[in-house]
């Protein structure tokens, strides 16, 4: 008989079982991949912000190129500053108008005026900020101070947070599809114990007894991953507008998700969904492998 | 050529289920392996094929000692060996051909050559027009055809038949041992094991009997006799 006939064999007669497997699989990777996705969208996010300035210095509207010239030499003096760069109240319309191209709306109703022009300074190390900062805050025209280290921070212990919960939840699911797994294949081996039997008393090798069984295990896995890779991929293209006003100042996932047929998008998706079943193909056939190496032994 | 070397095998907890038993078994040789219930015959066959290992002495099967056969190593021993068992032990979900394919699939066989094969077999032992029939379709004797037929299909230097005319009636029993002697002609080594009286005084080949776990006679075209108590000096060793 043919693998393929066996393993059709095998899952046929004990469907309960193998939906549950599957189900299980199915459960696992879907929490597993949420978590994934986040953590990867918070590190990207966590990247922008640490590439960003490290502060940016806000004027008030009746300041201007003056007060940021006084403000950028007073620093330079220090030769602790890595690099300056003013931004005029032209300069912010252009960024903001680039930030918000896809929503008319907000172009209609934002004149330069209304912005404040910034000088954002980065220094040639943080540990140099603490010396910088009663500098800024003494200079004539500052209205507002952005600390990034604020926001890193915060995002920071934000990423952590959910690495460790969606971690521990992985490894917890995870370990209980193996047991799932292992407790299937083990059942499936002791009902066609006596076929086994037979097939070694002819011959077989331990392999040719094991495959059907790796592979049927190797296809929980991977039915399992597909079904939960596909909703999440399905979700993101779903959620892309929203997605898009939330992160798409973030220039690697705004790229990413800016045209929803686009080239990066799809391989990115089929990507992710090709490697949930890699995963999921090898998650089952470990679980399939040391259930084997218990119970089916020559 | 199958030898045993002083073999003694004891299960956990019971007596010996065969003890000191030094016999040889030339290569075409059609012997049957006698003795009452319990008395070590399966044990006997099972060592050959290391289903079991001796508790003490060694067991060689084509000059190979089967003791230390590595685990990984097994089937290949068993491909050269062919098994029939009183139970018939057929796969009831598959069809008569498909039963004895199996061990063609296992070698790898083409399915040009499997179709073949097979077909030679099933004229061999006088199946050929039930070939599509599934086991429990099948008399006990087309059964234990059946696994015969499984057991000779990829060409085995050995043939194993553990009591089987255990379930078969007279008649059906004296097909079985015909087709036997055919397999024997062809070159095959035969151990039967059996305790039917009839087949072994009609058959008169080397009879190797054993009685509690002692070897207690072996003899060309021996008798079946019935032994109430081991007399090891009494054993004619057949080298």
């Amino acid at each position: 008989m043919k693998i393929n006939m066996a393993i059709r064999t095998h899952m046929r007669r004990s469907p309960y079982q193998t939906f549950a497997a599957i189900l299980t699989m199915f459960v696992t990777f879907l929490v597993s991949g949420f978590f994934f996705l986040i953590t990867v969208a918070s590190a990207q996010i966590l990247r922008y912000f640490e590439s960003k300035p490290q502060i940016t210095v806000f004027f008030e509207d009746t300041a201007g190129e003056k007060e940021a010239t006084s403000l950028k030499l007073a620093l330079e003096a220090t030769g602790q500053i890595a690099s300056t760069e003013f931004v005029s109240k032209e300069d912010a319309l252009v960024i903001y108008r680039e930030q918000n191209k896809n929503d008319p709306l907000l172009l209609e109703m934002v004149t330069a005026d209304i912005l404040p022009a910034s000088l954002e300074v980065s220094a040639t190390d943080p540990k140099y900020l603490s010396t910088i900062e009663p500098i800024i805050q003494k200079a004539d025209g500052v209205e507002e101070v952005v600390y990034q280290r604020d926001v890193v921070e915060t995002l920071l212990s934000w990423t952590s947070a959910i690495r460790s919960v969606g971690g521990s939840l992985a490894l917890l699911l995870i370990i209980n599809s193996l047991l799932i797994i292992m407790t299937v294949i083990a059942m499936k081996v002791a009902l066609k114990r006596e076929e086994i039997d037979i097939l070694k008393l002819v011959g077989a090798s331990l392999w040719y007894i094991r495959l059907p069984f790796v592979i049927e295990g190797a296809l929980y896995g991977a039915i399992g991953a597909f079904g939960a890779g596909s909703i999440l991929a399905g979700l993101i293209i779903w959620l892309r507008p929203f997605l898009l006003t939330f992160v798409g100042q973030v220039p690697s996932i705004g790229s990413l998700l800016y045209d929803p047929v686009g080239a990066s998008l799809v391989l990115a998706t089929a990507g992710f969904v090709v490697g949930m079943v890699g995963v999921g193909v090898l998650l089952g056939g470990i679980g399939s492998l040391i259930a084997l190496a218990r119970y089916l032994k020559f | 050529m199958i030898r045993f070397d002083n073999v003694t095998k004891s299960f956990f907890g019971h007596s010996a289920a065969l003890t000191d038993i030094t016999v040889q078994i030339q290569d075409g040789d059609f012997v049957f392996l006698i003795g009452p219930s319990g008395a070590g015959k399966t044990t006997f066959l099972r060592l050959i094929i290391r289903d079991l290992l001796p508790t003490k002495g060694k067991v060689f099967v084509g000059g190979q000692e089967v003791n230390i056969l590595p685990v990984s190593n097994i089937h290949l021993l068993r491909r050269k060996i062919g098994t029939v068992f009183q139970d018939f032990k057929l796969l009831t979900d598959r069809t008569v051909f498909e039963n004895i394919a199996l061990v063609l699939e296992i070698l790898g066989k083409t399915p040009h050559e499997i179709y073949h094969g097979v077909r030679d077999v099933l004229e061999l032992v006088g199946l050929s027009d039930k070939a599509n029939f599934f086991p429990l379709q099948l008399s006990a004797g087309e059964m234990q055809r059946t696994g015969m037929a499984r057991a000779i299909v990829g060409g085995p230097g050995i043939l194993l038949a553990d009591e089987p005319t255990g379930n078969l009636d007279p008649e059906t029993s004296l097909g079985i041992l015909h087709t036997l002697e055919e397999i024997s002609k062809l070159g095959t080594t035969v151990v039967m094991a059996t305790h039917n009286v009839d087949i072994v005084n009609t058959f008169k080949k080397r009879t190797i009997a054993l009685h509690q776990g002692r070897l207690v006679s072996d003899e060309l075209k021996g008798q079946y006799k019935i032994y109430t108590k081991p007399k090891a000096h009494a054993v004619k060793h057949r080298t």
